[in-house]
């Protein structure tokens, strides 16, 4: 079904998805709302023994690492001159990018008092995690911005703004290195302070290292996987000659990674909370199982590489380990000492869905008005500058 | 020098003027709740046969006082760990760090902020002993020196064996805290946590925090290394590559090599 949405333009294409995502919007706006005018307690399920949920566990620790593939592929391209990654850097810089705001815009309803984010630059309190974690957040936004101001540049015709970034592009790449590795170790490190609250099956000295690490694998994963769905909307493959080595990284990186969660394990005795395994052992063994365990060794068999599905699917494990990772550090490895069982209330639920809705309706008109993909001539509609800037440059 | 509590449960009768001296106080909405919320930070709750207060513990290390990302949360130097509302941007994480679980939310406004027990931290600048001491009608509450109190505490269990737990609560627990706490029952079967650390928690973080700077210079060399190292290694590839095709020297192809030598790098890479 097409319909007219203004008179004089063009008809656009009514689906199931377009009806959903104007159904989540407009229930996002209602909560939005209500959130604003009743406060935390009337829209939340939150309470003084479980302060943190749903906003947190996933809006800000899933958003922050599943943008970590930015910061995996930037330095695989620009600091080990691997070249021939060059084409995915765009897509998952914007994924990035997209990611963060969407951290940001998440952090503005879970904030008690928003509206005074501000303090954070000003009051300083270096001994604080959340103090690190609030740098990285605005400096890393910043340099998202500015690794991928050069596609809108490059779409306006700029020349001289995108000389001057490629000057001091390698700095910048290394900076946001630099900020990411330390953005996501230290969510690992928000959870360093409580040790007699966090269950011992997700607690460790080392969560700083264990969250950037798993952060890199599901980062590599979520490139696959928007690879995939970008090529499914725009109707190109799947670059399988990049992917692959690429899924072979992701190998890498989860074994060391669940190599080193099963040390830990097996030193701290947590192990032992798996026989029986009981609610957090059952919720343990999913993400550790299904979400690490079966995509490395799936993705071990080269068929299963060299396959799109093969690739998609495994993808899709590692990815959904990790948020079950973050959500069952925040929330199942938490409830035991709160006391309390935390389910997120439907207006919860509604942010976040709404939120991620909206990242991906502007990472869809993004791929259609940039030129992020490579491969992807442009488009004689879209290239409306194109007509009063004369012929393309270099 | 700092101040401190002692609360001796065996002295209490639950009376609750503790917790009505507190409200008046503080300027606390009335009722006095069951349970300690944003609005009454301290309550008595009768348990296991004997009365519990509840209060912050103003540990000599605050967790609260470390994780609050805007120095909301101080810890004064007489002793009380006080709360700037002016400051607080709402971001709970002391509410979900603290060992005893504390600070509580105003979950009920639209501008909220949090509520805690703030030793009447005015009153004792001002010399003066706090609210719930001095209307403490058995002297189950005392207000004096951490290190007084401590002594006081040690000599009653000294005193009587038999009608105490041979524990000051709180003056090791997370490090040390100002309040200490007598009981003639475990403390865990009055909803006290035992099972905490010794050490102060604030280590574990700035353990890794005050690592950053050193990490920031060593990994930006390291990668501003590895940078000029690769790249080095593409001028030089594309330079003999260049210098390959139209090289006189029919053994050595430099093509060849080139590719050889890039498929095997590929390997090793990935």
């Amino acid at each position: 079904m097409k319909v007219r949405i203004w008179p004089g333009t063009r008809p656009v294409p009514v689906g199931f998805w377009q009806g959903a995502f104007v159904l989540v919007l407009l229930a996002l706006g209602v909560v939005t709302v209500l959130r604003f005018t009743r406060g935390l307690g009337a829209t939340t399920n939150l309470s003084d023994e479980f302060p943190w949920g749903l906003w947190i566990g996933f809006d800000i620790l899933c958003g922050v690492g599943l943008a970590a593939g930015a910061f995996t592929l930037t330095a695989v391209v620009h600091v080990f001159n691997l070249r021939r990654f060059e084409p995915i850097v765009r897509p998952t810089l914007l994924t990035g990018f997209l990611g963060y705001m969407f951290v940001i815009v998440a952090l503005m309803f879970d904030l008690g008092q928003p509206w005074r984010i501000w303090h954070a630059l000003v009051f300083w309190n270096p001994h604080s995690v959340m103090f690190e974690v609030a740098w990285c957040v605005m400096l890393y936004t910043t340099v998202l911005a500015v690794e991928f101001s050069p596609v809108v540049f490059e779409k306006l015709r700029l020349e001289r703004p995108r000389r001057i970034l490629h000057a001091i592009s390698t700095p910048l790449v290394i900076g946001g290195v630099l900020l990411s590795t330390l953005h996501q170790s230290s969510l690992g490190s928000l959870y360093l302070i409580v040790p007699a609250k966090l269950h011992p099956l997700w607690y460790s000295p080392a969560l700083p290292f264990l969250f950037f690490t798993s952060a890199v694998g599901a980062g590599i994963g979520m490139v696959i996987l928007e690879s995939y769905m970008s090529g499914r909307a725009f109707g190109h493959r799947l670059a399988l000659n990049l992917l692959e080595p690429l899924s072979r990284a992701m190998v890498v990186v989860l074994s060391l990674y669940a190599i080193l969660r099963l040390q830990i394990l097996r030193k701290n005795g947590a192990l032992a909370s798996l026989n029986p395994p009981g609610y957090e052992g059952t919720m343990f063994l999913i993400e550790v199982g299904l979400g690490v365990l079966l995509p490395v060794s799936l993705l071990l068999f080269s068929k299963v590489r060299t396959s799109e599905r093969g690739l998609v699917i495994a993808s899709f494990l590692v990815v959904l380990g990790f948020v079950m990772n973050r959500l069952n550090v925040s929330v199942t490895g938490m409830e035991g000492a709160a006391g309390v069982r935390y389910l997120p209330s439907w207006m919860e639920i509604v942010v976040s869905l709404g939120l991620v809705a909206i990242g991906m309706a502007v990472f869809t008109l993004a791929v259609r008005f940039l030129p992020i993909f490579h491969d992807q001539p442009e488009r004689e509609e879209s290239g409306r500058f194109a007509h009063h800037m004369g012929p393309a440059e270099v | 020098m700092s101040v401190g509590l002692l609360f001796d449960a065996t002295r209490c009768v639950g009376c609750g003027a503790c917790s009505a001296a507190c409200k008046e106080q503080n300027d606390l909405p009335l009722p006095i709740e069951a349970q300690p919320t944003a609005y009454t930070w301290t309550t008595v709750q009768a348990i296991a046969g004997t009365h519990m207060r509840r209060l912050c513990m103003h540990c000599l290390e605050p967790t609260c006082v470390s994780v609050c990302p805007v120095g909301a949360l101080r810890k004064t130097e007489e002793g009380p760990v006080t709360y700037d509302a002016e400051r607080c941007i709402g971001c709970r994480y002391c509410i979900m760090a603290c060992p005893f679980g504390v600070p509580k939310y105003q979950w009920d406004r639209a501008i909220p902020i949090v509520g805690k027990c703030i030793m009447c931290a005015d009153r004792v600048r001002a010399g003066q002993e706090t609210a719930c001491a001095s209307a403490c009608p058995t002297g189950a509450t005392l207000f004096g020196e951490r290190d007084d109190l401590a002594r006081e505490a040690r000599a009653r269990i000294d005193r009587s064996p038999d009608c105490y737990v041979d524990h000051i609560y709180g003056l090791e627990e997370a490090g040390g805290t100002s309040v200490l706490m007598l009981a003639g029952v475990p403390f865990e079967a009055l909803g006290m946590r035992t099972d905490l650390p010794r050490q102060s928690l604030p280590m574990l973080t700035w353990r890794v925090l005050s690592k950053i700077p050193d990490f920031v210079v060593l990994a930006g060399a390291f990668l501003f290394g590895i940078h000029w190292i690769t790249q080095r290694r593409d001028e030089v590839r594309q330079a003999t590559n260049k210098s390959g095709s139209d090289s006189e020297n029919g053994t050595r192809d430099g093509g060849g090599t080139d590719a050889a030598g890039r498929s095997g790098r590929q390997g090793r890479r990935s």
